[in-house]
């Protein structure tokens, strides 16, 4: 009994409680999602067979099929889905990078008092709803939209653009909506910068677009590779932005899993879609792991 | 102190541009008389009023509200636990598993997150509602908050509490006096961030939610699918008019504990 009370130790305890949870509801259910996509689709409640079946004998023989999997690798639609979610999201982040660059850049040179005002300007959309953000760009992009109104009004154009239901409005919305992820890691690391090494690169002859390419940028290199995984992981699963604002031509892969999952409801095919967009996925999740952790300690 | 160029402040004021005017645009169309979203037809509160009447909306504001105030809580109590291992453990058997489980969920396609909790509800027979939904919520939130404690945390001069145990203070009161109210901030601006994040979710909600527990973000969901109105802008305006406030409420929580 002693020895038992000796293991179960307060340590123990604390780290214990958060880790069980995390693996019932974080780790079990990807072992589920796993096996269900080894399962095949059935007409029933749950509608997939169960992998182990008990026969007569002592063991349960194991049915595993790779049906959804080749379902998946054969049928174009999926490919051309994770390629054009991996296109979206690659050319959402590097816009994402461009205008919070400038943005975090110009924060750091900001005055010491206005810094603090100009942050929080930033964080403030961040916690506002993701839907209603989304949803705020419909009235404003779509063709009788606020946009139109204002280029027709001003001459710009004859003719309402068409942006909304397009990949352009997808671009929009993604980098709208993921712009405070970008500029804070950003800003965190541009903030410790040393301006005066620009002074030093300018006495010493160097151009102000060189100085900023070879001091600038490499020193500010951790916020850019974390700010594009904050931006790049989340937007290659995305669902709300190209949902609601996407074409029926836009194809991305968290829309694909959300039709195949609610509408087709063929779960180990939804099963298969998020094991392979996971598997897509773990290296730049466990990279940003690593530098976040790097980061903190 | 360098001065800012022509570049930063056309950045600064285009980039604020483009985070606020979508908003800004969505709170004055609420006030709109106009069904039309986009023609102004003058000052008008009625599309409050309708929303007042809207039955709908108020159970799904209910239910949100009862999920984000519970998951919040409990996220906050386990995520605090989980920052303080991240940050004062050290190493132990199972670290690297433990620091993957609590950074993957934020950076997670939340379809991925959704669809797995469901199927393991399922798995396992338990029947969707309030609670699934709450367990959820509280999965994710709990994450942000180990981040927030842990990075807190690693500030945190380790010997004030080495003075306590030698005084013979117990582990467990040397937490609740000395540790718990130098990292409150932290905790408070957890569970804020774990309330706004529960209040916010659309995707992991619906696949977690079942009959009777449908969320306010999902009842929007739904409302903007049939097309853009006047009504969804004054939802908005009150969702975003109350996190302003509690965004506010909380950087001056956070100012008068630093001048304290």
């Amino acid at each position: 009994m002693k020895n038992y009370r000796k293991i179960i130790s307060g340590r123990t305890a604390v780290i214990g409680i958060p880790y069980l949870w995390l693996l019932l509801l974080f780790l079990l259910p990807f072992l589920i999602v796993l096996k269900i996509s080894l399962a095949e689709p059935i007409i029933a409640i749950p509608p997939y067979t169960s992998l182990l079946e008990w026969g007569d004998s002592l063991w349960p023989t194991i049915k595993a099929s790779l049906g959804s999997y080749l379902f998946i690798l054969e049928d174009s639609l999926y490919i051309n889905a994770y390629l054009s979610s991996l296109k979206i999201a690659t050319i959402s982040t590097f816009i994402a990078l461009l205008v919070g660059y400038a943005i975090a850049y110009s924060i750091a040179k900001a005055p010491t008092r206005w810094r603090g005002i100009l942050l929080m300007l930033v964080i403030l959309p961040f916690w506002t709803s993701f839907l209603i953000r989304v949803y705020a760009w419909i009235g404003i992009l779509k063709t009788e939209g606020l946009l139109n109104l204002l280029l027709i009004s001003l001459g710009v154009i004859d003719k309402p653009l068409t942006i909304m239901n397009t990949d352009l409005a997808v671009y929009i919305g993604i980098v709208y909506s993921y712009l405070p992820f970008m500029i804070l890691p950003l800003y965190a690391n541009l903030e410790k910068m040393d301006f005066s090494l620009l002074e030093a690169a300018a006495d010493l002859g160097c151009r102000p677009f060189k100085a900023f390419w070879t001091i600038t940028i490499p020193l500010s290199l951790p916020g850019i590779l974390a700010g594009c995984f904050l931006v790049f992981i989340p937007a290659v699963g995305e669902f709300v932005i190209p949902d609601l604002l996407g074409g029926t031509q836009t194809l991305m892969i968290g829309k694909v899993l959300w039709m195949e999952f609610f509408n087709n409801r063929d779960w180990p095919v939804a099963s298969a879609v998020a094991i392979i967009l996971l598997a897509i996925l773990v290296v730049p999740i466990m990279y940003y792991q690593k530098s976040q952790e790097k980061a903190i300690s | 102190m360098t001065r800012l160029t022509l570049f930063n402040k056309t950045s600064l004021i285009l980039g604020f541009a483009f985070l606020y005017i979508p908003i800004i645009i969505l709170v004055v169309f609420s006030f709109n008389e106009s069904k039309l979203v986009t023609v102004w037809g003058g000052f008008s509160t009625k599309w409050y009023g309708e929303l007042m009447s809207n039955q709908g909306i108020k159970d799904a504001a209910w239910v949100t509200i009862k999920v984000a105030f519970t998951s919040s809580t409990i996220a906050t109590l386990l995520g605090t636990v989980a920052g303080l291992v991240m940050a004062k453990f050290g190493r132990f058997r199972g670290r690297t598993l433990f620091s993957g489980m609590i950074y993957a969920p934020m950076v997670m396609p939340e379809v991925i997150i959704g669809l797995s909790l469901l199927l393991m509800f399922v798995a396992l027979s338990i029947d969707r509602g309030v609670m699934t939904v709450t367990l959820a919520h509280i999965t994710f939130s709990m994450c942000y908050v180990a981040v927030v404690v842990q990075s807190r945390m690693s500030s945190y001069d380790d010997s004030i509490n080495e003075a306590a145990l030698d005084l013979g203070c117990t582990p467990f009161k040397t937490f609740f006096l000395i540790t718990l109210p130098i990292i409150l901030p932290a905790v408070i601006s957890g569970w804020l961030l774990s309330f706004t994040l529960s209040l916010d979710d659309l995707v992991i909600a619906s696949f977690t939610s079942g009959p009777g527990s449908t969320t306010l973000p999902m009842k929007i969901y739904s409302m903007v699918r049939l097309g853009v109105t006047p009504e969804i802008n004054a939802v908005s305006t009150i969702l975003v008019g109350l996190v302003a406030l509690g965004v506010v409420a909380g950087s001056l929580i956070g100012k008068r504990q630093k001048n304290n």
